[in-house]
């Protein structure tokens, strides 16, 4: 006789009930309400308050755009640059930018291949915000070479007047590579997802205008099955390749750094700590940007509570990991041996920058501690506050990377000390004009939450689902 | 006279518009599609389309982008201008890498999304059903299945008493 094996989790005379997943859109809101709730905030009249909040940031633009053209005429003099320090504020705004943009692709690539589906409500904007943060970014190491009409014929690969090619060995330029690359790739996968949503917009669009406008864009679109065969093949297979792609460009970044010889720079741990680092700044910028959002737009039921949690839960990690970067920094300066690698490490917490330094660690490091804590992951005035400080301290970051290391390296003789001038603070205030107006112009115009794939997450969009017409059992 | 495109059914839920995919795709019908606001899983199985060959174009393309970069810095700094820097060979490609790897992704990507494209025969920007009042619903809430007059199985009365039976209850022809 076969021996009975008894399973223990076998419940008697009942079969045991299937576990329902949390919806990710409350409410049971239908498919429709999901058009009409998304398409209606571009569609009604302007809110009142959209007007002031975008010709503030248009001006605050333009200032940054008069800051490059008297820069541009006059020469990168007029920043606080000098020797010691050739890097300041540009570069770190360079990078303080790109790496906000990364979490627009963590979420709209890498969340998306580990079948994250709360993603879907939160990607379009954040995708938004990279593009609009890669646009920032760009701006920096354009405009700090000082003969900027120049930029061409060394960021490109041509010639010059002399016939000789650019120098693929600089990490500068991997960098342009990286960079250009990066923000084309957004773009398209931007797009993409942007497709079947503009097909929604022509389809309910009232006036020519729009018709045609949102037509135009939507290419045709008409919603067959055999099209989102390929659509959603092709949308795997950006995800796919923005995936490496973003973990490459904050490599390739701290590169620009990690390569060369200066002691606080030259470190291994440079690509996974700026990586991390780029992923936490990124995620506060989100939250920054949909908290205030989910409110104004009464998008309640579709940005949820949950992702404000999630979200957190991303920081905490990504924040924890750079804390033990900034850590192991420390270990090696003092493990190494090296007299001028543990000078710079010193000088960076006790020196004439210190409180750089801590202004970093107390946002970077405790800041997002605060996050082991349900209650404040769910607290959205707490999370807002908290998302702030974790901006500011990113920018603090590269700020002490890139002017301590800099200011005192081997030769006490040529130590010094930058501060900048009135031209650096207005042209990075502007930086943040700049991204305002093109993130208001975007909540104008295009529908903010991907509206198709929200419709897809939801349970009446599932055939095997009772609300989605399934008769009878469950599969 | 305009002649006829085809004929549509509308359905309410993915499930009734799947049932009836299968039972199109059952009665032998060629020139026919589902179209749905969303993509609905398992809909390529229930009309029986296979894996999508997108991946061909983004796999060409990443070749390109990969050797097209190998090959662009060979020629720039070995061929055309020798630069010799730090006394190092005029050629590696562990030094070439980061640039032809970012053209891999710039190349694979193009191609993803053009190749898409192409299979889809878009942009298309005129379209029958596009000006059917009723097939605005298709970005919507509505699901709909298509049957086109091309079809050699097609027949005005026979496929409309097939959609009927699968549960539609709006049929509509619609003109070229």
């Amino acid at each position: 006789m076969a021996p009975v094996v008894e399973n223990k989790w076998a419940t008697k005379g009942s079969t045991p009930k299937a576990l329902e997943r949390e919806p990710l859109v409350l409410n049971q809101r239908s498919l429709g309400w999901i058009s009409d709730r998304v398409a209606s905030i571009v569609e009604g009249p302007t809110p009142k308050w959209w007007w002031p909040a975008f010709l503030i940031s248009a001006s605050v633009a333009g200032m940054m755009f008069a800051m490059i053209g008297y820069l541009i005429s006059t020469g990168v003099g007029v920043w606080g640059l000098n020797q010691p320090a050739g890097w300041a504020w540009d570069i770190t705004n360079f990078v303080f930018w790109i790496g906000i943009g990364h979490a627009g692709t963590l979420i709209s690539a890498i969340l998306f291949l580990l079948r994250q589906k709360w993603r879907t409500s939160i990607n379009r904007a954040a995708e938004a915000m990279t593009l609009f943060a890669v646009a920032c970014a760009g701006i920096f190491p354009l405009v700090h070479v000082g003969r900027v009409w120049l930029a061409p014929i060394f960021l490109a690969p041509v010639p010059n007047g002399n016939g000789l090619w650019p120098q693929f060995r600089s990490p500068l330029l991997w960098d342009v590579f990286a960079v250009s690359t990066y923000g084309t790739v957004s773009l398209l996968f931007w797009y993409v997802g942007l497709i079947p949503d503009l097909a929604t917009m022509r389809d309910r669009a009232t006036s020519k205008l729009r018709k045609f406008a949102y037509g135009f864009f939507a290419l045709g679109w008409t919603g067959s099955n055999r099209h989102w065969s390929n659509y959603e093949k092709a949308y795997l297979l950006l995800a796919g390749l923005s995936t490496p792609l973003v973990l490459s460009v904050h490599s390739i970044v701290s590169f620009d750094f990690a390569v060369s010889q200066v002691p606080g720079w030259h470190t291994t741990i440079f690509p996974p700590y700026f990586v991390a680092g780029a992923i936490f700044s990124g995620f506060g910028m989100v939250l920054t940007l949909m908290i205030p959002i989910r409110t104004l737009f009464g998008l309640e039921d579709l940005i949820t509570v949950r992702h404000v949690d999630l979200m957190g839960k991303v920081v905490l990690a990504t924040g924890s990991i750079v804390a033990y970067a900034y850590g192991m920094e420390f270990f090696i300066a003092w493990y190494g041996g090296n007299p001028n690698e543990l000078y710079a490490f010193k000088n960076r917490a006790f020196g004439p920058y210190w409180w750089a330094y801590w202004s970093m660690i107390s946002c970077n490091v405790i800041c997002p501690q605060l996050f082991w804590f349900k209650k404040i992951r769910t607290n959205l005035v707490a999370v807002f506050i908290i998302s702030i400080f974790v901006n500011i301290g990113m920018w603090f970051e590269r700020f002490v990377i890139i002017v301590t290391s800099l200011h005192r390296d081997y030769l006490p003789s040529s130590w010094g000390y930058f501060s900048p001038t009135y031209v650096d603070i207005l042209t990075f205030v502007g930086s943040f004009g700049l991204f305002c107006t093109l993130f208001l112009l975007f909540m104008r115009f295009l529908p903010m939450i991907a509206i198709a794939e929200v419709k897809g997450v939801t349970p009446q969009a599932d055939p095997h689902h009772p609300l989605g017409g399934a008769k009878g059992e469950h599969h | 006279m305009s002649k006829p495109y085809g004929v549509i059914a509308e359905f309410d839920t993915p499930a009734d518009v799947m049932a009836a995919a299968r039972a199109v795709n059952a009665a032998g019908f060629k020139s026919w599609d589902v179209h749905t606001p969303f993509p609905v899983h398992g809909m390529d199985e229930a009309m029986g389309i296979k894996n999508s060959p997108v991946g061909w174009f983004t796999f060409i393309g990443g070749v390109c982008g990969y050797t097209g970069g190998m090959l662009m810095i060979w020629f720039q700094n070995a061929v055309d201008y020798r630069i010799i820097v730090g006394g190092k060979p005029l050629f590696s490609p562990l030094f070439a890498f980061p640039v032809s790897y970012e053209m891999t992704i710039l190349f694979a990507s193009f191609a993803t999304i053009f190749g898409m494209l192409f299979l889809n025969g878009l942009p298309r920007l005129h379209h029958p059903l596009l000006r059917n009042r009723r097939f605005a619903q298709v970005t919507h809430d509505k699901f709909y299945v298509v049957i086109e007059t091309a079809d050699s199985k097609y027949s005005e009365t026979e496929t409309r008493k097939l959609l009927e039976t699968a549960g539609s209850k709006h049929i509509e022809q619609v003109e070229e």
